[in-house]
């Protein structure tokens, strides 16, 4: 599955000489289809919806100042031997320990951990610092378009394909919003129209009236996301997903985050195309009880690595064209609060997994936790915007324009990148 | 005029172009016979028309009847009244409507206390959780494992691994019965309106099923929280769910502590995550002018509502000791030191009559009522109304539907369904009886599974926001391709406990002719109002030997494929909007 030929235009060509005045898109796809499978450059975005605590993740433990400020959610400093302690990476980061199985991933060099790093808008409501962050416009609510759209649109082109844009969510999120039509998928064995009169005893034919239905000239949401549906649902027939198991013996936690990436692995293992996928992952709004090296907090980041970590081996060679980038809203307050748990922060810390990243360090100047250092007295500094970022992995990967601009009002040049990629071919 | 109907069309047009409304004018005059005998209500209305004293003679005076914008005709308001206030039409309902006025049907509908409804309750017995009070059931569903505070010098020694009970005594059962009786009186009850106001008023004060202790609280909490006030007036709504259970537990708001309280241990401390909602999404909105400072002056104010023994009475209780007694300072006033509990009521009357949290409500009503992007006027013209009321709930919807932009081209059919829209309205479209059995072969429990499937499980939004109310968020691909699934199984009656009865609804229909069975769908399910390509899609359908093909039956007849086409139409773009 690839960019739509020369040859493939020409005989679209000829149709429409035959009297079609407009090509239906499904008839494109479906030619476009036919073409070889192309191994494409993937990048997958992963929401931590809730605000996750970066500290937790990455512990500072060279930090003074952090266990001060957190009694009894603190993790404790790395103990060779102990696997209830934090899994150290250069002597003042550790991982939580729940992160364990993605040490092996860092030893290995694939995986980069960017710390201090978020927003620069004070805002402390998720809603509206999600909607800043997947926009990538902090401060302006009015965008309506998400920044991984516009990764897509600045991608030379290639001819239509259902699967260019997914989301494994019930609703598409904003950071997809926009012009590229993805597909929503909550689960890929669902993705059908089933039933049908049980006199005629198969659902050919309905299936067929609701295409006709929405296959209607009408530029309108509804029509347009029924015609994306129907042609999806025909290429996943074709390459009769979604029967695959994973690959290399790798396991995926049970719940949705694994299921999702579960998916997501079998849409890039069979080529259908997919350039962005992205998904939520939810649970971090850890007001109460979060927990140290064990507890609330440590149950959901034990799901996220495992996760991650399994993707990875399913993918094996294929992660040379994949690119993981995680993030979260904001962060949490140094301080934990009254309840064992931490208020909502500023700065937090994302991750950047893949076959060409360059990992194995901690990226970004770290701004320090004594009272004076921290943003408004209480929180982590930003001390890397996260358009700077995203804005390295979506050019170094996708091999964009140094100079595209995929913030508004936020060009980001090639000597604030942080350092996660190597320069891109 | 003595046709209220004929009232309501004059006075939308005399309405246009002027800000003076007056339906509750209208309504006291012409259907007025039927108001005087809610005598609650008269008196409300007589307040709006203190307010509006002018605009009786306006609405009288003929020439400005003469407005000639594009307008909806008759049976396009009949319809979008009964899509907006209403779970859709069932069989004949559109005619009836017709026949007893639309201005008396909207003002019953707005009065839900006069519209009999024996048809539901014993429909709800079905579902004894509903009405038990929350010890009752703590102890009844206990939880396996009981939920413990995580200790970790305790270690995961403590292996209490019981059996599990049976699925009627598992807690998820109270959620189950709950998400059944919505659906129950969602399709079932006469109470319309006030059925699509609490649903409005559960997505707004959201709170999630699975957070540990809430689900035990939740049937209290629709009961007693939000259903008594969801066409009453806003500042109980926003008290009673400030001091549910429900609600401090959800945001945390019970083991919030005040600096100097004294207590040690959970409870010491602050917790912001009630405070900073409650103005965000119960109050002001986010750019409703507030700070950071305010969210943690409103903390403190809060501190001591909490709630008595959650596992085993779960009450609200105010605990002073757990107050912070010092001075706060929030949206500008000063609280003096001292209030107690009272400071937590200060606050809700301040929220309440801050003309942000007027323009919020009304936003998100208008929103709900008129489009996904309501007119500055239209929001502007009930956040008038709440603040002139004192948020009062009905008022502000009357507004609403008395507004230029409620029977617009602009709004009809302007809104995409909810799941839980899309699917009652197709089981009441075709007039479907939902069962009630209490076992999984039950209707509602049914129907509530595939409402989850289309991406909106009851009770079960995680965040504090709810669901969105917008159609990008619902139209999606896979949730459409279910949407059509769902159809082709509500037909046939392959969705268990649901009865849907095609050939009554076919009656006179002769079943040979597929353009008459074609017909007489559109007219069931979507009153006719169907774009010209549907309706050519559907006529060219007809010629397909699949749809009309021989029956095996007695006759060896020739007939359509009714349950096809009618299939075909639920699930078809016109049926997805309201």
């Amino acid at each position: 599955m690839g960019t739509c030929s020369r040859r493939t235009f020409l005989t679209l060509g000829a149709l429409t000489v035959l009297g079609l005045s407009r090509l239906p898109a499904f008839l494109i796809r479906a030619a476009c289809a036919q073409e070889k499978k192309v191994r494409r450059k993937v990048l997958i975005s992963i929401f931590q919806r809730g605000a996750v605590d970066g500290l937790s993740m990455l512990v500072p433990h060279g930090e003074r100042a952090y266990y001060d400020a957190r009694k009894s959610i603190a993790i404790r400093p790395p103990q060779a031997g102990n696997a209830d302690t934090a899994v150290d990476l250069d002597g003042f980061f550790a991982l939580h320990p729940a992160l364990a199985p993605l040490k092996p991933l860092w030893a290995a060099r694939r995986l980069a951990v960017v710390h201090a790093c978020g927003s620069p808008h004070p805002t402390r409501s998720h809603f509206d610092a999600q909607d800043y962050m997947e926009s990538g416009t902090p401060g302006e609510k009015s965008t309506g378009e998400g920044w991984l759209a516009r990764v897509l649109e600045a991608r030379p082109l290639i001819q239509a394909n259902p699967f260019r844009a997914v989301a494994f969510s019930t609703t598409v999120p904003q950071s997809l919003q926009g012009k590229i039509d993805p597909v929503t998928v909550s689960n890929l064995a669902d993705f059908d129209v089933k039933g049908g009169s049980p006199l005629l005893g198969s659902g050919i034919e309905a299936q067929q009236g609701f295409e006709q239905l929405y296959e209607q000239g009408i530029h309108d949401l509804l029509y347009e996301t029924g015609r994306e549906a129907f042609d999806a649902m025909k290429l996943l027939k074709a390459h009769n997903l979604p029967g695959s198991t994973p690959a290399n013996g790798a396991e995926y936690p049970r719940g949705r985050f694994g299921d999702s990436l579960r998916q997501i692995a079998q849409l890039v293992k069979a080529d259908v195309g997919v350039e962005v996928a992205f998904t939520g992952c939810g649970g971090w709004d850890t007001h109460v009880r979060q927990g140290n090296e064990r507890g609330q907090l440590a149950t959901r980041l034990t799901e996220f690595a495992q996760a991650l970590a399994a993707f990875d081996r399913d993918l094996g060679d294929r992660m040379e064209d994949v690119v993981v980038l995680t993030m979260s809203e904001f962060g949490r307050r140094v301080q934990e609060n009254g309840n064992g748990g931490t208020d909502h922060g500023h700065g937090t810390a994302m991750m950047v997994l893949g076959g060409t990243v360059r990992g194995g360090h901690v990226v970004g100047r770290w701004p320090g936790l004594a009272k004076e250092q921290l943003f408004d007295g209480r929180d982590l500094e930003v001390t890397t915007d996260f358009r700077q970022l995203f804005s390295e992995v979506a050019v170094r990967h996708f091999g964009l324009p140094s100079d595209m601009i995929l913030f508004p009002k936020f060009p980001v040049k090639p000597d604030f990148y942080p350092g996660v990629m190597p320069f891109s071919a | 005029m003595h046709n209220p109907l004929v009232c309501l069309l004059t006075l939308r047009h005399s309405i246009a172009g002027s800000r003076e409304p007056s339906y509750g004018i209208a309504f006291v005059l012409l259907a007025g016979g039927f108001l005087a005998a809610c005598s609650g209500s008269t008196g409300r209305s007589a307040g709006i028309a203190d307010t509006h004293g002018g605009s009786l003679e306006h609405s009288d005076s003929k020439p400005r009847l003469e407005v000639s914008a594009p307008s909806l005709s008759e049976h396009q308001r009949l319809l979008h009244a009964l899509n907006r206030l209403s779970y859709g039409p069932r069989p004949g309902e559109v005619a009836r409507v017709r026949q007893m006025g639309l201005a008396t049907w909207i003002t019953q509908q707005l009065h839900p206390d006069t519209i009999p409804d024996e048809a539901v309750a014993p429909l709800l017995r079905g579902y004894p959780t509903l009405d038990k009070p929350t010890p009752e059931l703590l102890r009844k569903f206990p939880n396996n494992p009981p939920p413990k505070p995580i200790e970790p010098q305790m270690g995961p020694t403590q292996n209490q691994m019981a059996q599990e009970p049976p699925p009627e005594r598992r807690p998820f059962r109270i959620i189950q019965e709950l998400q059944a009786a919505r659906i129950m009186r969602a399709a079932m009850s006469e109470r319309q309106l006030q059925e699509v106001m609490v649903d409005f008023w559960l997505n707004h004060f959201n709170v999630y099923a699975h957070k540990d202790l809430v689900k035990w609280m939740l049937p209290a909490y629709e009961r007693e929280a939000i259903r008594p006030y969801a066409l009453g007036r806003f500042k109980d709504l926003l008290l009673s769910t400030a001091r549910h259970p429900a609600m401090l537990f959800y945001l945390d708001n019970w083991l919030s502590a005040g600096a100097g309280s004294g207590k040690i241990g959970q409870n010491s401390g602050l917790n912001e995550n009630y405070a900073r909602e409650l103005m965000e999404l119960h109050t002001l909105g986010v750019d409703g002018g507030y700070t950071e400072q305010d969210v943690r002056e409103v903390a403190r104010c809060f501190t001591g509502w909490t709630i008595d023994r959650p596992r085993e009475l779960g009450h609200y209780i105010f605990r002073p000791n757990q107050h912070d007694r010092e001075e706060k300072r929030v949206l500008g006033s000063v609280i003096p030191a001292g209030g107690g509990e009272d400071d937590g009521l200060r606050v809700l009357d301040l929220l309440v009559r801050h003309p942000s949290t007027a323009r919020f409500i009304a936003t998100k009503l208008a929103r709900r009522f008129v489009r996904d992007d309501p007119s500055p006027a239209v929001v502007e013209r009930a956040a008038q109304a709440f603040r002139e009321t004192d948020g009062d709930i009905r008022a502000t919807l009357e507004s609403i539907l008395t507004s230029p932009d409620f029977f617009s081209v602009e709004a009809y059919r302007a809104k995409i369904k909810t799941p839980l829209e899309y699917v009652i309205s197709a089981v009441r479209v075709m007039g479907g009886q939902v069962s009630v059995s209490g076992t999984a072969s039950d209707g509602a429990f049914q129907l509530a599974r595939t409402v989850a499937n289309l991406g909106e499980p009851l009770y079960e939004a995680q965040p504090p926001t709810g669901y969105p109310d917008i159609a990008t968020a619902w139209v999606n691909s896979s949730a459409l391709l279910r949407r059509m699934t769902f159809a082709l199984a509500l037909v046939p009656n392959r969705v268990p406990g649901v009865w849907v009865n095609l050939p009554q609804l076919l009656t006179n229909v002769d079943r040979r002719r597929s353009d008459e069975v074609l017909n007489r769908l559109l007219s069931l399910v979507v009153s006719d109002e169907v774009t010209p390509a549907t309706q050519a899609i559907l006529v060219r359908m007809l010629s397909d030997p699949k749809i009309n093909h021989a029956l095996e039956d007695d006759q060896g007849l020739v007939t359509t494929d009714a349950e096809t086409l009618a299939a075909l139409v639920i699930g078809s773009p016109e049926f997805q909007r309201r």
